[in-house]
């Protein structure tokens, strides 16, 4: 047996048996432990108080632009959800979506295709002349979507997406439209870090990684929800870039 | 609502169906494309608007797109 595989059993074994152990050793007075299966005591759960809340705060009744100091301060509460109360969520998925992008970015590029490229082909007229048309109104729309996030429906996935889009039509219409690599990657690169660079003051500083640190000001003013917002731009520069990267490649291969 | 409801969840059922048995896979994308497509709107009606644009935006607009390219780039034949 390889020195590898052994150090591997080791460690599964231990923890099968920190495992087991908080299952079967009663606890002391006061110890939080994993409950037996299906005796979760769902009031001392942090759930249950987001359950249990309601369009009224707990103290008054939420008044558009008059009610100061929300906990969260987002008039939408699926932004609320996505980019305050699981955003260490959010960070996971987006890394998701990059691996993906990067996964199709070296598939793509192991060996060069002989066929025609998709690139090279012209195209029509009517697309052509529309494309320039829409193209900045839908990067105008893309953005709208995840500045207004905390506002109105939408957010950064969706504004990601839809910029997304007006690059692939701009791609699919002018065949001498090209983005260049590094643009795309210096464009993930700082929103990425943006993201876990807030998350990282809000631990240092408020002492729980991506905190809320900032003033979550008056309900349903656009520079409201504290740092809900810088996420949801973080988010909607990195979600755009990964899914125009893997429409580049598709379109380049 | 709930009649235009109903006729759109028939459409969207007369599509995935379609989908499954076009012969020609350029039209199985579109309408697997018109199933995102409904999808939205009927997410829409149920008040979900967040969802409703994300699946506007990712399963009508760029699945379609994408699956469009790798046929493409494969052979464009009929399905086995």
């Amino acid at each position: 047996m390889k020195f590898r595989n052994f150090t591997a059993l080791i460690v599964t074994a231990a923890f099968a048996f920190i495992i087991l152990q908080a299952f079967t050793i009663a606890p002391a007075a006061g110890e939080i432990t994993l409950n037996e299966f299906g005796r979760a005591d769902i009031n001392n759960r942090t759930a249950s108080r987001y359950l249990n809340k309601n369009v009224n705060s707990e103290t008054e009744e939420v008044i558009f632009k008059e009610t100061k100091n929300l906990e969260s301060g987002s008039a939408n509460i699926v932004t609320s959800v996505v980019a305050n109360y699981r955003s260490f969520d959010t960070l996971g998925e987006i890394t998701v979506l990059f691996l993906a992008a990067a996964g199709i970015g070296v598939v793509l590029n192991l060996e060069k295709s002989k066929k025609k490229k998709f690139a090279e082909r012209d195209s029509s007229l009517i697309l052509n002349t529309g494309i320039k048309l829409l193209f900045p109104l839908l990067l105008l729309a893309g953005t709208y979507i995840f500045v207004y996030g905390h506002l109105s429906p939408g957010g950064g996935f969706q504004g990601g997406a839809v910029i997304a889009t007006a690059f692939l039509l701009k791609m699919l219409s002018d065949n001498k439209f090209v983005i260049k690599e590094s643009n795309i990657t210096l464009v993930e690169s700082a929103a990425g870090i943006f993201f876990v660079g807030l998350g990282l003051y809000g631990l240092i500083t408020r002492g729980a990684f991506l905190e809320n640190f900032m003033a979550t000001g008056t309900v349903g003013q656009l520079f409201s929800a504290g740092i809900i917002p810088l996420i949801y731009i973080a988010i909607a520069f990195k979600v755009g870039a990964e899914l125009t990267n893997i429409v580049k490649n598709l379109i380049e291969a | 609502m709930s009649l235009i409801s109903s006729f759109l969840i028939l459409i969207m059922l007369a599509a995935a169906v379609a989908a499954l048995v076009f012969d020609d896979l350029l039209s199985s994308i579109i309408a697997a494309g018109l199933v995102s497509l409904i999808a939205a709107v009927l997410f829409y009606f149920l008040k979900a608007p967040d969802v409703a644009m994300t699946e506007a935006a990712i399963g009508a607009g760029l699945t379609t797109a994408i699956f469009v390219l790798a046929l493409f780039k494969t052979e464009r034949g009929k399905s086995e």
